[in-house]
């Protein structure tokens, strides 16, 4: 009878087999405007306090900059946000449904975060629009990727973002060949081929002359409103020309937040950071 | 020892044909020492030509209680085939084969016989039921002898077949024994002849001394002991189960100490390569060379002392080291030098390297394997009881494994050179800019890895063959070993090595050899994907990337 | 139509399938047609041996694929390989049938020596060319899969992957080592006689599988190199490159690896599966992992990453080994020796790259 049952339920037609329905990840839900939870993060290494207590909310559409001396726990921060590295305790969410921490790194890039490190990393034997090609938001499985070709769209798509970054000329050759800053610019173009809703800008302007560095404050800029961008950057003349809203992160955790003038004249702040 | 000690003869296995005639025959009796009876004496000696082979066992009974001085030559000569009588008045003689000449001496008097062949002599024939009477008896007389060693021989002989001995006899010998291995043995045999023999405590106490014991003969008196009562065989039962775990344990203990010697040797070749791949990063396919290069110096070594076998090793490990850790050396300074942070390709070149050293040494040495001696100090077995006995060559490969890893640990702790080689292998650019010659000392670290490669060498040449391939076959378990503990830590390194081992050990009996490392390679590749890092893994932020 | 895009834009590659097109044109014809006294006659030896190299470029190719464009350094190529080689084995080890020493019709002889009297499960389905043929792409495709799919997931990376890919060809060296496996222990599968009906001996045969090798060389080329243009072949460098960079851009690393893999793994059991019937032989030291070692010298003499180098090194390698060996056995360890540390050092790039990197010092 068991057995019938079994059977019975294995061939009704009405349903599908668990397996077989797509895993659909949740949509980013900002419907509290909020687009980043991090609630009481802890890490350590050894002993060592990486983050400690962390609390950050970030606001759908912002432009962020975070600043902190060396140590203050930046990079692990994004390390936690994108995946690479698993809080000890704590919360990550990106959005109202979408927990982080169950996440591993490709389902975060493909639900909307990306990000730009603070080492320029661009694939160095690819040519650099196939940089921009690679980063494009598509279906990344290995049979589309086998069967994918460029089309118009997608074309114009990449033309437009190599105007952006002004490597236009420079489509068809090898992104090693590249100087420091148009590596820092490709890396950009390649976030904005990912069409990300939240950007991790770690350090962008690092070893660029100044014209480069107004044109980055202007692109990034722009790109608040559309796009949540949150930049960790060490050049205090680059955050004061783009800021909105400053966080300052001490020994892992958050020791101010507000505008940047409202952070400048915060004593502990000066003690810590700006005072040395 | 001489060649013809009790002690020799015992290791020899006996027939199962054997033991089964000897329970069927009424055992001979050696009840006392006698008053000498010369006649008696005479007429025994007389019938040791003779055919009958009851006879010749009396008569050996009657000897062995007279005991004269020339009982124990004549018995050991009879067990070695080598006493023979003259035809013609059936005088007995000692036969010595030296070469193509045959020299017969008389047991009593006489005149020494020297001739071509053995006209005129026969054999005086011995059977297996005779040859192990002789063996009881003689063991009997033995229980005075003055070398512990024989005395304890002889007990064991005794067990085998304790219905022979007389339980005074051997009360009286435990009285004035010196030895404790032997008093332990003696009681044991006592005990067995008391469970047979004697009273209801006698038995009593016989099971109680016997549960203590560890001896097999001891086993089966109790397996085949008729209790008389409920209670008594209760006791025999218990007693069977309680040795029976002893020696199991035992037994674990043994397979445990297999595990450990073939761990060490696992480590000892896995250490140097755990320095130079996990310190400085290098993976070093020609490691297993630098092995054989060791091992080719042992051999060396002995041929050129070859009347100090037991000092060449002595000498072998210091040379082995150098020469093994020049060729590093040399191999760091013309290759890997130009390879650091490229590790794949290290790894392809360090293969090539490994290649020509292998025809090298090929061309050199010939193809064949050598055997390198081993010294007399460490030949044989240290008998902690009946059941374990640990070979000296495996304890004296755990105890040098142990020393050369202790050594290490010094040289990396306290050392300049090993303060500096962390310092490198941490942060190169930081260590040159705080003056270390980043250079110098990688080339010292690559050679002090490949000179420990030559001291695992000297380790191999006395468990394998030495060969070419000598490498070879180690190459793949190093790496193994090192990817198991966990790279970059010395301490992962042994712990890893000495748990592989014992892991392949307790899985032989059960699965074979060759079984047993496919499941341990099977097992390490699906440990790496649990702890990609090994069992000890370095830890920290720089450890992530 | 987008074929014969992929194969104009490359040029080496159309090449040499022109030269494969060739060669197989002239060899039968030097073969069978040219008279044996004749200078330009070609000796059965001779095409069975080109036969050997063709299927060793296979090989070579099929490492490059994860070698030059993923970047594992696999120390276990040859497993696959030895594995196809098995499958293909086996059938022709039951197409002898009676004609075995002990003459069982159905148990291969070395069975009936060990005195088994069935045959084992897994030797069930081989006396169907198309069952072994099915089976020398399965086996190394689910041996890839399974053995890719825990360590890729776990993301060992390096030369972690490296040895244990090793361990995982000694261990299954060990293992075919052994009688109980059923798979003709130390002697491995051999006195074979014939192939489809075909005798294995006849000239007619060898330039078969002469043509069968060059067929499947070609069509693994042209496969791999459209894997290679893909976009899936650009994430695979991306990867080779900066594997935690392409997952932050949303790559699934381990299943691009896993299928590459894979794929590369089958054209290894192709290739291996073409070699048996050609040498008459497959034993458990084709597992060895100096055979491994040895077959990504081929890859890193001809170059690495462009797939036509890796057939080119596979050929010269494999023809200075037969001259070598032949002329001065003892030379030639010395020279793989010296060729494995030369070419690390001082051509990374291989004999293909000598043309670029010529053209760059101009």
């Amino acid at each position: 009878m068991k057995a019938m049952h079994i059977l019975r339920e294995f061939s009704r037609r009405d349903r599908v087999f668990d397996f077989l329905v797509k895993a659909v990840p949740p949509e980013l839900d900002v419907s509290h405007n909020i687009i980043l939870y991090l609630e009481g993060l802890n890490k350590s290494f050894d002993g060592f306090k990486a983050i400690n207590n962390l609390n950050l909310y970030i606001e759908t559409g912002e432009l962020r900059c975070i600043i902190g001396p060396n140590g203050a726990g930046k990079s692990t921060m994004m390390d936690i946000i994108t995946g690479k590295t698993r809080p000890d305790t704590g919360q990550a969410w990106f959005g109202q449904r979408l927990n982080l921490l169950e996440m591993d790194e490709p389902e975060i890039a493909e639900a909307g975060i990306g990000r730009k490190f603070q080492k320029p990393t661009v694939f160095e034997n690819l040519t650099v629009s196939q940089n921009l090609e690679l980063a494009m938001s598509q279906d990344k499985r290995v049979w589309p990727l086998l069967v994918a070709r460029l089309n118009a769209e997608q074309r114009e798509l990449i033309d437009e973002v190599l105007t952006i970054i002004g490597l236009n000329a420079l489509a068809a050759d090898p992104a090693g060949k590249l100087s420091h800053g148009q590596k820092q610019w490709l890396e950009i173009g390649m976030l904005l081929m990912q069409k990300p809703a939240l950007l991790l800008v770690d350090e962008p302007v690092a070893g660029m002359t100044h014209q480069e560095m107004e044109r980055t404050a202007e692109l990034l800029t722009s790109l608040a409103g559309k796009h949540t961008v949150i930049v960790v950057e060490h050049d205090m003349d680059f955050v004061r020309s783009i800021a909105r809203k400053v966080t300052v992160l001490h020994q892992g955790g958050v020791l101010a937040e507000g505008s940047m003038a409202e952070v400048q004249s915060n004593p502990r702040v000066i003690e810590v950071y700006l005072g040395e | 020892m001489s060649p013809f000690s009790i002690a020799a003869l015992v290791r020899k296995p006996i027939s199962l044909l054997l033991f089964l005639c000897m329970i069927s025959v009424p055992a001979p009796q050696v009840l006392a020492e006698e008053i000498p009876d010369n006649d008696l004496l005479d007429d025994a000696w007389k019938t040791l030509p003779s055919k009958n082979y009851n006879n010749k066992a009396k008569a050996l009974e009657t000897i062995a209680r007279q005991n004269p001085p020339q009982a124990l030559p004549v018995m050991k000569a009879m067990l070695e085939g080598q006493l023979y009588y003259s035809k013609h008045d059936k005088a007995l003689y000692f036969l010595q084969e030296t070469g193509d000449n045959y020299t017969f001496s008389p047991v009593f008097s006489g005149e020494q016989i020297s001739q071509e062949n053995r006209r005129g002599f026969k054999k005086v024939k011995v059977n297996n039921r005779l040859r192990s009477t002789i063996r009881q008896l003689l063991a009997v007389m033995q229980l005075k002898h003055k070398d512990a060693d024989i005395r304890l021989a002889a007990v064991q002989e005794l067990l085998k077949k304790p219905e022979i001995s007389a339980s005074h006899l051997i009360k009286k010998a435990v009285e004035s024994e010196t030895d404790s291995r032997v008093t332990t043995a003696m009681q044991t045999l006592l005990a067995v002849i008391q469970l047979e023999k004697g009273d209801e405590t006698e038995q009593r106490s016989a099971i109680k001394t016997l549960s203590q014991s560890l001896n097999s003969s001891a086993m089966n008196a109790l397996r085949d002991y008729q209790a008389p009562t409920e209670t008594l065989k209760n006791a025999a039962q218990s007693a069977i189960k309680k040795i029976d775990d002893k020696r199991d344990l035992y037994a674990k203990a043994e397979t445990i100490f297999f595990g450990l010697s073939l761990g060490s040797v696992l480590a000892l070749s896995a250490i140097g390569l755990a320095i130079t791949f996990g310190v400085m990063g290098v993976i070093n396919m020609a490691h297993g060379e630098l092995m054989m290069i060791g091992a080719y110096t042992t051999y060396v070594v002995q041929l050129l002392m070859p009347n100090n076998i037991g000092a060449s090793i002595l000498v072998a490990i210091p040379a082995a080291f150098i020469v093994a850790g020049l060729v590093g050396i040399a191999i760091e300074r013309s290759v890997i030098r130009h390879l650091y942070g490229r590790p794949l390709e290290t790894l392809l070149a360090t293969f090539g390297v490994s290649l020509v050293l292998q025809q090298t040494v090929r061309t050199i040495f010939s193809p064949l394997n050598r055997s390198v001696e081993t010294p007399q100090w460490m030949s044989g077995a240290w008998q902690i009881n009946e059941v374990l006995a640990l070979t000296w060559n495996r304890l004296y490969i755990i105890l040098f494994c142990l020393a050369v890893f202790a050594a290490l640990i010094m040289v990396m702790k306290k050392t300049t050179l090993g303060l500096q080689v962390r310092a490198v292998s941490q942060n190169r650019n930081m260590a040159r800019a705080m003056g270390v010659r980043s250079t110098w000392v990688d080339a010292l670290t690559f050679g002090l890895g490949s000179g420990i490669a030559g001291l695992a060498g000297v380790a191999l040449s006395l468990l394998t063959n030495v060969g070419p391939n000598l490498g070879q076959a180690y190459i793949i378990d190093s790496f193994m070993v090192v990817v198991f503990g966990g790279v970059g830590n010395l301490w992962g390194t042994l712990v890893a090595g000495m748990s592989l081992g014992v892991i392949n050990k307790l899985l032989e009996p059960w699965a074979g050899a060759v079984l047993a490392k496919i499941l341990v390679l099977i097992f390490i590749i699906l440990f790496i994907q649990k702890r990609p890092k090994g069992l000890f893994p370095q830890r920290g932020r720089a450890a992530e990337d | 139509m987008l074929l014969m895009k992929i194969i104009r834009s490359d040029k080496p590659g159309t090449w040499l399938l022109a030269i494969l097109l060739v060669v197989s044109i002239v060899v039968p014809v030097l073969n069978l047609l040219v008279p044996e006294n004749s200078a330009f006659h070609l000796s059965t030896y001779t095409v069975t041996l080109l036969g050997k190299y063709l299927t060793y470029a296979l090989l070579a190719l099929s490492a490059d694929l994860v070698w030059g464009y993923l970047g594992i350094l696999t120390l276990g190529h040859a497993a696959f390989f030895a594995l196809g080689g098995y499958a293909m084995g086996m059938y022709l080890m039951r197409q002898i049938g009676e004609r075995g020493v002990y003459g069982d019709p159905v148990l291969p002889d070395f069975m009936v020596f060990l005195n088994w009297q069935e045959l084992p499960w897994f030797w069930y389905g081989f006396d169907q060319f198309w069952f072994a043929a099915l089976m020398v792409m399965v086996v190394p495709g689910i041996l890839a899969y399974v053995f890719g799919y825990l360590t890729f997931r776990s993301r060992v990376t390096g030369v972690y992957l490296s040895i244990i890919t090793q361990a995982m060809t000694y261990a299954l060296m060990l293992a075919f080592f052994r009688n109980e496996m059923g798979f003709g222990g130390n002697n491995g599968l051999t006195d074979f006689k014939d192939i489809l009906g075909f005798d294995l001996r006849a000239d007619s045969t060898r330039i078969a599988l002469f043509l069968a090798s060059a067929a499947a060389l070609a069509i693994g080329y042209v496969l791999s190199r459209i894997i290679v243009s893909s976009r899936l072949g650009l994430a695979s460098v991306a990867i080779r490159d900066a594997e935690s960079r392409s997952r932050f851009c949303g790559y699934r690393v381990e299943n691009i690896k896993l299928w590459v893999f894979v794929f590369s793994a089958i054209m290894a059991g192709v290739a291996g599966a073409l070699y048996v019937p050609q040498v008459g032989i497959i034993n458990p030291g084709e597992f060895s992992p100096l055979n491994s070692i040895e077959l990504l010298i081929w890859v890193a003499i001809g170059g690495r990453g462009t797939l036509y180098g890796a057939i080119i090194g596979a050929i010269l390698v494999n023809y200075a080994k037969t001259y070598f060996t032949a002329a001065m056995p003892e030379v030639w360890l010395y020279a793989l020796g010296a060729l494995f540390i030369l070419v690390t050092l001082y051509l990374p790039k291989g004999i293909v790259g000598l043309r670029s990197m010529r053209r760059e010092k101009t």
